[in-house]
């Protein structure tokens, strides 16, 4: 496998990745790898790091393997990363933690940070509130009218939420506008990203911070399987952290991967967030990747009910792994998502975020085609109360 | 080196190098105002490309780039926009301000072709770093096109050193740390960094990034050899926006107005 050598010391997942940003924050980013590089050398650094996850987060996080949704599915048995306990709601806290560890190391006192759904922006509003960081978050205006609720949480933990009005005002847009305030204020500010996207070293950064997902998932799964590694692993792909984060320790074996991205209401139709599906290469935020845009260049806009899984972009290094086919990217519209949802909820009694319904979604079609002594680890990256809305709506109009 | 870019480099003056977005607000319109500038003085041109998620310009040419998009404008419009300039007369360095996807997509090899054979001098790519663009930088050269380089105040001293002494067309000094825009102050310290920037450097030095009055204009004579305007000029595009759609003429006259009272008296 020629996945141990990527990154390479250009920041490049073959031909993804790398370093497209204005001049005025290269330098910023050389910082970044240099500091980063360092702490993960740390013994200190990584125990701290380690401890703030069993202490603050809660982790490990449990796998929870799903009996009666199995069981009334058929074929093979489907186990849950349960990433949704975590403190605030969903993997995006190990990344924020991770980097806002990181941003006190380095002496920075102010972080920014992007947020679509507004989960990444609770997330860093909480680290910010836990290691007493300013926190300014930029959110699409359309997504601070879609996600009050996240918006007033941000607020009550004392981040600031800036409208932001350019382009299509939704997550590709604050992305910019956060890349654009951290250029103006580079000298000072730690731009936190909440997903494995962005201009090298992020994308290795985010890996790095989420990829107790996946460790924790290997040693908790051999336990109950005797030393076996499952027979799938399974996980939504928006920018893709928490997919990158569970596959890490399995990249390197013999597991069958899976990333599911969002079809919204189809890939035949123009309503989509199937980036690997349906895109071209090409630059988004600072990294060459897959992306949603048309013949001349310029970046459409995706769709998906899952806020967290709509971005035309997505994370270098599963642009490489799509390439390289190491791991299999699948698209699953809304409607098999929400069906997934109701299913995971009625059987399990969990009720997940619309962005994992799609791993979950997936799993069950990807069961009945395996055995019945086979395992399937599904990992349920967030939960759903952020979702009811939305679910209330679906349903509504639906009727 | 072309002939328009020795004029330009051996000139005496303090160079005025006008930014404008292409297609805004229509295609002739952005020929006339090219041809307005050149009469008042213009050294080169910088011609903007319509794209959909700028990250390094500010609310000004963002709403440019918008009505450019609507109006179909593209990467190859623009650069095929440039041999109809020539074709009226248009004398001075043009060059190509383009967001990397754009160029991507077109295909560089066949965007420097058609950018050669179109009488385009330049390319600027504001998310293409120096330690990204060696390819491109290779081939502008077999094309005969400057590929102009951008430092900023917080690029480090080797380097400035080595952007600005390999620097072709001119130096691109970012005058304040942000996104393009008007400014009312810039960063202390300034002049040090374009002292250090001219001191290797062969072809002109010039000062971008805020600049919106005589005055400030004026601040960097000495220090600088030129000085760029882009979001003001922009602004003012925007504010004549019917005009130069609907009463072209009168607009324009408007806009040279505005352009003198803009530059230095003895520029001109």
């Amino acid at each position: 496998m020629t996945t141990a050598t990527v990154p390479d010391n250009r920041g490049r997942y073959g031909v993804f990745g790398g370093k497209y940003v204005p001049e005025t924050i290269m330098f910023a980013l050389e910082e970044l790898e240099t500091a980063f590089d360092e702490a993960i050398q740390d013994r200190e650094f990584n125990e701290l790091f380690q401890r703030e996850l069993a202490i603050y987060s809660g982790r490990p996080t449990p796998l929870t393997k799903a009996d009666r949704l199995s069981e009334s599915n058929g074929g093979a048995s489907i186990y849950l990363k349960r990433e949704d306990l975590n403190h605030t709601g969903a993997h995006k806290i190990n990344n924020a933690i991770g980097q806002a560890l990181l941003a006190v190391r380095m002496g920075k006192k102010k972080i920014i940070a992007e947020t679509g759904a507004g989960q990444h922006g609770v997330a860093a509003a909480t680290v910010a509130a836990k290691y007493g960081l300013s926190c300014k978050v930029y959110m699409g205006k359309e997504d601070i009218r879609r996600q009050a609720l996240n918006v007033f949480r941000m607020k009550l933990l004392g981040a600031e939420v800036i409208e932001v009005t350019s382009g299509s005002q939704t997550l590709k847009d604050a992305t910019n506008e956060a890349i654009r305030e951290w250029v103006a204020a580079v000298e000072d500010t730690f731009y936190l990203i909440g997903s494995a996207v962005g201009p090298y070293p992020y994308p290795k950064m985010v890996k790095q911070f989420q990829q107790v997902i996946g460790y924790e998932t290997e040693s908790q799964f051999k336990e109950i399987q005797k030393g076996k590694l499952p027979d799938a692993v399974v996980a939504c792909v928006g920018g893709g952290s928490n997919a990158i984060g569970m596959f890490a320790p399995f990249i390197e074996k013999d597991v069958p991967l899976y990333g599911v991205e969002a079809a919204g209401m189809g890939v035949e139709t123009a309503h989509h967030a199937a980036t690997l599906s349906k895109g071209s290469n090409g630059v988004i935020h600072g990294s060459l990747t897959k992306l949603l845009q048309t013949s001349e260049g310029q970046i459409t806009e995706p769709y998906s009910i899952s806020a967290g899984l709509d971005y035309p972009g997505i994370g270098p290094e599963h642009a490489y792994l799509h390439e390289t086919k190491r791991v299999t990217y699948e698209a699953v519209t809304d409607e098999e998502a929400l069906h997934a949802l109701k299913l995971l909820c009625e059987n399990e009694g969990i009720l997940c975020a619309l962005e994992s319904a799609h791993a979950v979604a997936y799993s069950l079609k990807l069961a009945k085609e395996m055995q019945k002594d086979q395992h399937i680890v599904v990992c349920l990256s967030g939960r759903g109360d952020k979702d009811v809305h939305t679910l209330m709506e679906f349903e509504e109009g639906g009727e | 080196m072309n002939k328009r870019w020795e004029v330009f480099q051996h000139s005496s003056d303090y160079r005025f190098t006008p930014y404008i977005m292409a297609g805004d607000p229509c295609e002739e319109a952005t020929i006339e105002l090219s041809l307005a500038l050149e009469q008042c003085g213009a050294h080169a041109l910088e011609l903007g490309v319509p794209y959909s998620d700028p990250l390094a310009d500010g609310p000004v040419i963002q709403r440019a780039g918008m009505r450019g998009l609507a109006q179909n404008m593209n990467l190859e419009k623009t650069v095929k926009l440039v041999s109809k300039l020539r074709e009226r007369g248009l004398k001075i360095p043009v060059i190509i301000f383009t967001y990397y996807n754009l160029l991507l997509q077109l295909g560089e090899n066949r965007f420097l072709k058609l950018a050669e054979d179109s009488g385009v001098d330049g390319v600027l790519v504001p998310d293409l770093p120096y330690e990204e663009s060696g390819y491109l930088q290779k081939m502008c050269s077999e094309h005969n096109l400057a590929l102009i380089s951008l430092v900023s105040p917080t690029t480090r001293e080797e380097k400035l050193v080595r952007l600005s002494s390999e620097a072709e067309g001119f130096l691109y000094c970012i005058s304040s740390l942000g996104v393009t825009g008007i400014r009312s102050e810039f960063r202390a310290g300034l002049d040090d960094f374009l002292k250090a920037a001219k001191q290797n450097c062969r072809v002109p030095v010039l000062v971008g990034f805020g600049l919106s009055t005589r005055e400030q204009i004026q601040q960097f004579d000495g220090s600088s050899d030129g000085f760029i305007v882009g979001s003001a000029i922009v602004k003012k595009i925007e504010e004549l926006e019917s005009d130069l759609l609907t009463n072209r003429e009168e607009a324009i006259k408007t806009f040279k107005s505005y352009i003198e009272s803009l530059l230095p008296v003895y520029s001109r």
